[in-house]
């Protein structure tokens, strides 16, 4: 698995670090996604996935 | 195909906790449907999770009020000039599309992530704890909303902003008129007024001596305008004090009312966070909107959305559509997984200070019902006056007592 963030899209909700903050964090600056695992690892890609899907702005995709 | 067309939004509520059960029978009819505007226009009404879920993400759709056209349920005989609904204020960035949104909103988004929101946690916890404390000054019986679920947000946000919470016979009453569906829009636009007027001093205060708050911070990014610096920040009051204070009062309505429900708050202090999204979930206080309008012919669920076309998402209903929420939706279950409800909106309006909301009411209710184990209902519940004339739902007031 593999995410890919979009911080163009991105409107700093914090859905992502909310659901799995091993995961994603945000910037201090603009409140951006801060991706910190690209390739999470098993235990992690239920969380992958229902942080892109919670993404109000989609700006998270998995692949 | 044969359309379902409304001929008005329905708006009579047969319990407190429920959306119109006319609306959900549209719903269970058409996710998407017609609905008539007191203008004449014939838009659209959005019942569906997944379709309400769709509009908000989608950018083919704006939240530039001079697109709407009105919905009927405010404002009744007294309709806002073409001229005066057109004026979208400097730095309401709410009420703006992309680009100007994303700029306005980008500056204050490093100020509301989860990571500050939970910094927050302690010292919100302290307010919670002093305004409980205060509440049992009052000998074993009083209104919950004016004593505690009010003055929790209310404490927050002023602190946030650097406002001080003296200073809220400047901005309570007018919040309140202005999202009165009661007000005509005259009484309306005189007490948005009397904030922003407010919000203009507040700035030049902040600009002459600046204090470790956010609007301080705000000025200090050498981003903004004065003017939108000011309609930001009021942006932020109103947002910030009205809603958690609602689910706050509501919540606390609803607890009482589905004691089991409440057991399993008090016995299973883990059960919290999720608590907190099963009643947004449950209760949507966001009972009349959001409204989007097209930019361009959209199609959604086989319907064509033509540009122009304004549409009304119908968030209460939205939030127990059983495609997204299966087993029994209509029914409070704490322990439901109740992530992604669409309370707090959906796309690039979602509410930007959700985190601290969510911080706000977790530590709220999990206190309340710590100090005061055996608060109960003070009235009837058909005695408790609900917020079916505000913009935001809730309850007016909520009699409570406990015993010392």
């Amino acid at each position: 698995m593999k995410i890919s963030v979009d911080q163009t899209k991105c409107c700093g909700s914090g859905m992502c670090v909310l659901t799995d903050p091993d995961l994603f964090d945000q910037s201090e600056d603009d409140g951006t996604v801060v991706l910190l695992q690209e390739n999470p690892d098993a235990e992690h890609e239920a969380g992958a996935k229902e942080a892109a899907g919670l993404c109000p702005a989609g700006a998270i995709t998995i692949s | 195909m044969t359309e379902l067309i409304s001929e008005k939004l329905p708006t009579t509520r047969q319990t407190p906790f429920d959306p119109p059960a006319e609306v959900t029978a549209i719903r269970e009819q058409a996710r998407v449907s017609r609905l008539k505007f007191s203008d004449g226009h014939l838009g659209w009404l959005v019942t569906g999770h997944h379709q309400v879920r769709e509009i908000l993400g989608s950018p083919k759709f704006s939240n530039r009020p001079e697109n709407h056209h009105l919905l009927d349920v405010r404002f009744q005989g007294d309709l806002p000039e073409e001229k005066d609904k057109r004026k979208v204020e400097p730095g309401m960035f709410l009420s703006q599309d992309p680009p100007d949104h994303t700029r306005l909103r980008k500056m204050l988004q490093g100020q509301f992530t989860v990571r500050r929101m939970n910094q927050l946690s302690e010292w919100i916890g302290q307010i919670v704890d002093d305004q409980l404390a205060h509440l049992r000054t009052f000998d074993g019986r009083a209104d919950l909303v004016k004593e505690f679920a009010m003055p929790v947000p209310s404490l927050v946000i002023c602190a946030l902003l650097g406002v001080g919470y003296e200073e809220k016979s400047r901005f309570q009453d007018d919040t309140a008129k202005l999202l009165s569906l009661d007000s005509t829009f005259k009484e309306a636009m005189e007490a948005f007024q009397r904030i922003q007027e407010f919000m203009r001093e507040l700035v030049a205060r902040k600009k002459e001596n600046p204090g470790d708050d956010m609007i301080s911070d705000l000025i200090a990014t050498g981003e903004p305008t004065d003017e939108e610096a000011s309609n930001m920040a009021m942006l932020l009051l109103i947002a910030g004090h009205e809603t958690t204070a609602n689910m706050l009062g509501l919540g606390t309505f609803t607890l009482l009312q589905h004691p089991d429900q409440l057991k399993i708050l008090k016995d299973e202090p883990g059960v919290v966070d999720n608590a907190v999204e099963e009643l947004m979930r449950y209760l949507s206080i966001i009972h009349f909107g959001p409204v989007r309008t097209a930019l361009e012919d959209v199609e959604i669920e086989g319907h064509l959305i033509r540009a122009g076309d304004t549409v009304v998402m119908h968030v209460p209903t939205a939030n127990r559509d059983p495609e997204k929420f299966p087993g029994n939706p209509e029914e409070l279950d704490l322990r439901r997984p109740a992530s992604g409800h669409v309370a707090f909106g959906h796309g690039i309006h979602q509410c930007l200070g959700q985190q601290l909301a969510r911080i706000e009411m977790r530590i709220g209710f999990a206190k309340l019902f710590q100090e005061f184990p055996d608060l109960r209902l003070d009235v009837e519940p058909e005695e408790v006056p609900l917020r079916t004339d505000m913009g935001i739902y809730g309850v007016h007031s909520l009699p409570v007592a406990w015993s010392s």
